[in-house]
């Protein structure tokens, strides 16, 4: 097997978790859509540190990996605070940037 | 070990595409399954799987940090948020905004489209492949961490600085200060009294006759049952079982039933009643 | 003396100091000021004679003296120094702008004596020759159009001295707008210098002419005279001239004689390098200076009014000069001395007219002059001689540079030659014509005089000393410095190394042309005298013919420019107003309409769902890919 398959899954992955953060509402699930994404990335990632054999491309991974910790944790702290105030999780009742 | 520095396996080959395809199902399910806890099951499966394929890989490190932090931990918060937040109506998949799916599917299949040509094109080809035999020679947590304490110290001590805002900054958004006294049991009565609805404690649900479960509204006195009985979440989910026609029908079998037992069958009324009429007429 | 360039600086600086002194210093010089202002112009002209006899000190191709101050504008290739050159040429500038523009200093003081801004004269006066000597000392092009433009501005102020006339507001006003289209001329010039040579000093500049395109030297040479047209006033920037008389009469001595006037001719003079290798800009200088010479002798044939008289006469000379310098290295040395003799006889004439305004209670009309010779005499043989001098009397100043020109003209060759020197020997009957129809009405004939707005007759009487010193001894100018330049050649010898000089072929013998000058002279002057001086002069003017009623318009100069300048310039604006409204703003305003409307419409894509921005972010980045690998596979 040709290990850029992996590629492949990364990329399918990827493009699902896109979809599902503009079809989905509901916030909570469009942040895991993101997780998602950003796992794809990960595969990517140590699939390329595979090819070329060398290491950096799991450093980098396992640095994404943190920052998506970070990021999750404010997320949902956001998504918390947001839900207290208008009693919904959805991120279309958020468009206060309308006109 | 070996195997990694080579090509791969026919044993990893049939993994992949057997978990491949898991995972796939596992990433499409994460976005149409219509319950957010639903999600986060599916989502924690793909991230297991994934975490199989880093192992494949021959990261090693990262695979059992994906299945520690990512599903045991990050996986976990969500369910957390998602038992906080409960059910909304944001979890319906009825779509509210005007050709938004169709958007959505056209972007969604064009970038993949585009990414999947994208990687065929790249010269990625097997003779590229290196395999990892060599980098992780030493052992794979002993490579990464020479990398990291060196090359990546900076950004690594960054990182830290990272996470210690992010904690500072969850924290920030979820605490609230009060700043006004909490009121007591009295001034809640009477602010009920002032707005004049639900003055008595609510009514429990349906502990009448033979239904007690916490999701059956109770019955008011003409039969029909009270919404007020039932708990927010319930309501908000539609999980309410109405028992108001079968509370009735139930009644109607045992009036039946009694009246067998007692020997009051309708023909004998009736010619009762007719014997009578006769005996009238007369 | 060892040390002479360290001096040249000392020339600007002395009347530039005094320019800020009398303005800068307020009422408390008031009393003072005069003597301030004409001591520093002495102070400059004994430096100047103190660097003439070190120059006459050393052998003629080593008589030029730089001196470096400071560099000015140093950025990258671009270098603008404060440098000056002091050659033969710049010497005799300096020379005849120093001597004379003290004497004018001197003459101010009496003439100027009940004028309440007397103080404030004197500075723009020193301002006056700082500039001039800051431009004709300066060692490269950029200096020299700082020089040009001070010029300008204090020919400004001082045109316009009389501020609270209107008549001399405008006249200021001309006078600064119509040397502002030369003085562009000027500054192309100079941005083609740089393009063309990589610099602006007058070394590599002219030097380096023989390595430059013909057309590129002609566009320079064009655009010099353009600039030379308008400081010299010369056809077709001649028109700020005789507005210009309403300055004081010391101020029109000034620009006519030492001053402003002069510029152009130095400026073609400086630059005849460029000149000599371009003779098509050549022909348009000396067609220019033919012009002129006839437009100025005809213009001041018929004005009544002494200093317009003369300021016809000027503009006639200073077209003589400019014919001289457009005659290549055959002329230079002779329109500067002409430049120099003239700077003598004008400056006595105007000082002499000043004089006479000054007792006749500052009327200015000759018909109401006459018969003034007895109670003026210094004032009449002084402006006599000065007359003399300029119709070229022989042995007189004006004869011999004037004859030089004429005779060069000749020499220019061939149909042009004739025609030059036709023109040059019609222009020196002419000025015979008029300068005699000047003196006959002023200091001849019957008293004509008028009573002025009080209703006072004027009592004509002598001037003070402080003006008669200087007309007596511009006089001594007048008569003998022609004499003297013309000595074994002296002039021409000593600019030789600067201008370099040919010895022209004429067609006429020497003998010739002086005969036919003197002869023209005499014709001039009797047809004169029997126009003005057997017949009496009536005091309202006649009507005159066609071309006497146009010449005292100065030939339509003025009408001229507003049928083609002004009214073209309105119906231009008018235009460009109409295709502004309808064009310009019709775009602008469609523009704006349709980015209205086209908002409009967009502004309902911002519907603050943030799935609708992803949806249009995921878009753009799929784009992006796209265009990504479209790039790769081409």
């Amino acid at each position: 097997m040709n290990p850029v398959n992996y590629l492949y899954l990364a990329a399918l992955l990827f493009t699902i978790g896109a979809a599902g953060v503009l079809i989905r509402r509901n916030a909570i699930v469009v942040f895991m859509c993101i997780e998602l994404m950003l796992n794809a990335c990960n595969l990517a990632l140590v699939a390329f540190s595979r090819m070329h054999g060398n290491l950096d491309g799991q450093i980098i991974a396992f640095f994404t990996m943190v920052v998506a910790a970070a990021e999750v944790v404010v997320g949902l702290a956001i998504i918390v605070s947001l839900f207290r105030s208008r009693h919904s999780a959805s991120v279309d009742d958020a468009s206060l940037m309308k006109l | 070990m070996s195997a990694l520095a080579a090509a791969t396996s026919t044993g990893e080959a049939v993994q992949f595409w057997v978990l491949g395809t898991v995972a796939v199902v596992g990433a499409l399910c994460t976005i149409l399954m219509k319950k957010a806890v639903h999600s986060a099951l599916c989502l924690a499966a793909t991230m297991i799987i994934l975490a199989v394929f880093y192992l494949a890989n021959g990261a090693y490190f990262l695979g059992v940090v994906q299945i520690v932090v990512y599903t045991g931990a990050i996986m976990m918060l969500f369910l957390f948020v998602v038992m906080l937040v409960g059910v909304t109506a944001a979890d319906s998949l009825k779509e509210t905004l005007k050709g938004q799916r169709w958007l959505a599917a056209l972007c969604g299949i064009g970038f993949g489209v585009l990414l999947v040509a994208g990687i065929g094109h790249a010269s990625l080809g097997p003779g590229s492949f290196i395999g990892l035999g060599e980098a992780n020679a030493a052992g794979n947590v002993d490579g990464l961490a020479a990398l990291i304490f060196t090359k990546y110290v900076f950004a690594f001590e960054i990182t830290g600085a990272l996470l210690i805002t992010a904690v500072v900054g969850a924290m920030v958004l979820t605490h609230r200060e009060r700043t006004e006294r909490a009121r007591t049991q009295r001034e809640l009565a009477e602010q009920r009294v002032r707005e004049g609805k639900h003055l008595p404690p609510l009514p429990a649900p349906g502990v009448y006759a033979r239904h007690n479960a916490v999701d059956i509204a109770g019955l008011l006195p003409d039969g029909t049952p009270s919404e007020l009985t039932v708990n927010k979440t319930l309501r908000a989910r539609g999980q309410i079982r109405d028992v108001s026609r079968e509370a009735l029908n139930d009644l109607k079998a045992l009036e039946r039933r009694s009246e067998e037992r007692l020997g009051r069958d309708r023909d004998a009324l009736d010619r009762d009643g007719r014997r009578d009429g006769q005996e009238a007429q007369r | 003396m060892d040390n002479a360039e360290n001096l040249i600086a000392l020339l600007v600086a002395a009347p530039l100091l005094g320019a800020a002194v009398l303005l800068v210093g307020g009422r408390r010089l008031d009393r003072t000021g005069h003597w301030i202002g004409t001591a520093l112009a002495a102070v400059s002209f004994v430096v100047a004679v103190v660097l003439f006899a070190d120059m006459l000190g050393r052998p003629g191709d080593d008589r030029t003296l730089y001196q470096h101050l400071f560099s000015w504008i140093p950025v990258g290739g671009f270098q603008a120094d404060i440098a000056f050159q002091l050659d033969q040429l710049s010497m005799t500038f300096v020379l005849l702008i120093t001597g004379v523009g003290s004497l004018i200093h001197l003459y101010s003081v009496g003439y100027m004596e009940h004028d309440e801004r007397r103080r404030r004269f004197f500075g723009y006066l020193n301002l006056f020759l700082a500039a001039m000597l800051l431009l004709v000392l300066a060692d490269n092009y950029l200096l020299l159009y700082v020089g040009w433009e001070g010029v300008g501005l204090a020919s400004y102020l001082l045109i316009g001295f009389w501020q609270h006339k209107p008549s001399a507001a405008t006249a200021a006003k001309k006078a600064f707008l119509v040397n502002r289209v030369g003085d562009m001329g000027l500054s192309i010039a100079i941005m083609l210098m740089f393009t063309t040579f990589g610099t602006f000093a007058f070394g590599p500049v002219l030097g380096a002419t023989g390595e430059t395109s013909e057309g590129t030297l002609t566009a320079l040479g064009l655009l010099l005279l353009l600039a030379a047209c308008g400081k010299s006033a010369q056809v077709p920037l001649q028109s700020w001239l005789g507005d210009a008389m309403e300055g004081p009469t010391p101020v029109s001595a000034l620009i006519h004689a030492a001053t402003m006037v002069t510029a152009g001719v130095y400026l073609i003079t400086r630059s005849g390098a460029i000149f000599n290798a371009a003779p098509d800009a050549q022909l348009a200088v000396v067609t220019v200076g033919a012009v002129t010479l006839l437009f100025g002798a005809i213009v001041g044939c018929a004005k009544d009014d002494i200093k317009k008289a003369l300021a016809g006469s000027t503009m006639s000379q200073i077209g003589y000069m400019i014919l001289a310098a457009g005659l290549g290295p055959i002329g230079y040395a002779f329109a500067i001395m002409h430049l120099v003799t003239h700077g003598f006889f004008k400056a006595g004439l105007f000082l002499g007219a000043g004089s006479v305004m000054h007792g006749m209670n500052d009327e200015v009309d000759m018909r109401k002059y006459g018969g003034l010779r007895k109670y003026m005499p210094i004032t009449f043989v002084t402006f006599g001689l000065g007359y003399l001098a300029i119709i070229g009397f022989p042995g007189l100043s004006g004869f011999f540079s004037k004859d030089k020109i004429i005779e060069a003209a000749f020499a220019k060759g061939g149909t042009e030659g004739w025609i030059l020197g036709g023109a040059a020997l019609l222009g020196a009957a002419i000025t015979a014509f008029y300068m005699t129809r000047v003196m006959l009405m002023t200091f001849f004939g019957e008293k004509r005089w008028q009573p002025d707005d009080k209703g006072e007759l004027p009592h004509p009487h002598e001037s003070p000393r402080t003006m008669t010193i200087p007309m007596i001894v511009l006089a001594f100018g007048s008569v003998f410095a022609g004499g003297l330049f013309s000595w074994h050649e002296s002039f021409v010898k000593w600019l030789e190394p600067v201008t370099s000089f040919e010895h022209g072929h004429s067609p006429l013998s020497a003998a010739t042309v002086t005969t036919a000058t003197v002869a023209v002279m005499v014709l001039g002057v009797a047809l004169a005298y029997l126009q003005y001086g057997r017949r009496p002069v009536p005091v309202t003017p006649p009507r005159g013919s066609l071309l006497t009623r146009a010449a005292r318009r100065d030939l339509l100069q003025d009408d001229f420019n507003h049928v083609v300048l002004v009214r073209g310039g309105e119906h231009l604006t008018r235009s460009l107003v109409y295709v502004d409204h309808s064009l310009v703003d019709g775009v602008v305003n469609g523009t704006a309409a349709s980015f209205g409307g086209l908002s409009g419409r967009l502004r309902k894509l911002q519907n603050g769902y943030a799935r609708t921005y992803a949806v249009t972010m995921f878009g753009g980045t799929a784009v992006l890919i796209a265009a990504t690998l479209l790039m790769r596979a081409v």
